[in-house]
């Protein structure tokens, strides 16, 4: 129990970093900001209570978003992330349901799951962020093709590191 | 009233994140206020620390740039000093300066934080109200202008640059007309002024200048290039492209710029606008 805290605590510290230091730095032609950070909530254990998973969202949010001078904006698209996630895993869910003690990673619960679990919350993060963010409706087109190319990046970006940070892979 | 009590109970959720996205709304806001010192800001001391920690690493990268860019600046300022000239006057005259008061002060900046892929983009500097920097003041670079100082805290300031969809910079054609400067979000090295009529003749590489009508800058402080010239669908203004000269991916020094007329100009200004007003 008392490890599992240390890892979250870790892997929040490791993820913001990273954020704040390298990928925000990071200049594609304007329409690219891979926002790795909302892989800590995706990956949050299946049994955490949601109104936890909430309230983690809403510290990951202002944390990274006072970099920026953007908390609010951050912190609301991610607890509309940590909002929509619970119906997202309902939907997703297997027939035998989610074992205990299991995360939403692709280690536990395979690539295809993950890929399709992790692509419908990132996009929904990111439509929020950006949309937000401009808070103008006269620029629809450009703002969403912002949201598919960010999210695209940021999905190549966790499922690069779900690889490179997980031990063994189950057997499914 | 047990009833509603019962019922936001089970959707406490609901709730939650409800209030949640109120306290994101209230920081949001809090946030695009002018002239207030919002506490979760990175002009906050503590992430104004590791930002800079940060771009000390930065500095690194773009050292050639810089050197190339200070070199350049250098070597302007070189062909301006009185020294370097041959003296070719005959007449001899002592300066009396009353005549001229200093109108603009400059004080040099380390750009610690700075992004532009954002649709609203801020800078923050190490320079802040003990370096007597105040909200307003403008900000140029060598390169040219960058934007307006929005917030200062004891040693940090936090700068609008002109990557920002609130910024409008006034700016002119060396020939005289003027019109706002916008960004449109998409590249930080493009801009747009569209408030210019179809019948001035623009030409691409028209060198675009700041005026002096914001009191931000000071007049002539170099913009950019036009890149394209287009009419608007109506076809009575044009939507001219410029190319910002200040590589905003890039600043890693900047000046501050006071204009110590400011406030005379602006209570004059008011003043006027209030007396007509009263007029009519």
């Amino acid at each position: 129990m008392l490890i599992d805290i240390f890892k979250i605590l870790l892997r929040f510290i490791v993820l913001v970093l990273v954020q704040v230091t390298l990928l925000n730095n990071i200049q594609l032609s304007g329409l690219v900001n891979p926002y790795l950070y909302v892989m800590f909530i995706l990956v949050l254990p299946f049994n955490m209570p949601k109104m936890v998973v909430m309230v983690f969202a809403m510290i990951t949010g202002v944390v990274v978003g006072v970099f920026t001078n953007t908390a609010g904006l951050h912190a609301a698209a991610c607890i509309t992330l940590a909002f929509v996630r619970p119906g997202v895993l309902k939907l997703l869910s297997p027939r035998e349901g989610y074992e205990a003690e299991t995360s939403p990673t692709i280690r536990d619960m395979g690539f295809r799951w993950f890929i399709i679990y992790s692509a419908i919350l990132v996009f929904i993060h990111h439509l929020v962020l950006f949309f937000l963010e401009v808070f103008r409706f006269n620029e629809v087109a450009v703002t969403f093709t912002r949201v598919i190319f960010s999210s695209f990046f940021t999905l190549l970006l966790i499922v690069i590191s779900q690889y490179l940070f997980s031990k063994t892979r189950a057997e499914r | 009233m047990r009833n509603l009590f019962q019922l936001l109970w089970n959707n406490n959720f609901f709730l939650l994140y409800v209030i949640l996205q109120g306290v994101c709304f209230y920081l949001i806001v809090d946030e695009q206020k002018y002239h207030q010192a919002a506490v979760l800001n990175s002009a906050n001391s503590s992430v104004a620390k590791i930002m800079s920690t940060v771009n000390e690493a930065k500095v690194y990268l773009a050292l050639r740039q810089n050197n190339e860019s200070l070199a350049l600046e250098n070597a302007q300022q070189k062909a301006f000093d009185s020294t370097k000239f041959f003296d070719t006057r005959t007449q001899t005259f002592t300066i009396k300066d009353t005549a001229y008061l200093i109108q603009y002060t400059y004080t040099p900046a380390k750009v610690v934080n700075n992004n532009t892929n954002k649709r609203n983009n801020f800078l923050t500097l190490d320079k802040g109200l003990a370096n007597g920097i105040r909200p307003d003041m403008g900000v140029i670079s060598a390169g040219g202008a960058v934007g307006v100082v929005k917030d200062v805290s004891e040693h940090f300031a936090t700068v609008q640059s002109l990557l920002h969809s609130k910024t409008k910079a006034s700016v002119r054609l060396k020939n005289g007309f003027y019109g706002p400067l916008t960004w449109d979000g998409v590249d930080p090295k493009f801009a747009t002024i569209s408030d210019i009529s179809a019948n001035v003749p623009v030409h691409k590489g028209d060198t675009i200048i700041t005026t002096s009508f914001s009191t931000l800058f000071p007049e002539g402080i170099l913009v950019g290039h036009v890149e394209k010239v287009e009419a608007n669908p109506a076809g009575d203004f044009l939507k001219i492209t410029v190319r910002l000269s200040a590589n905003f991916s890039n600043l890693s020094y900047v000046y501050i710029v006071n204009n110590k007329f400011k406030l005379e100009q602006q209570q004059l200004e008011a003043h006027t606008d209030s007396v007509d007003k009263n007029a009519n």
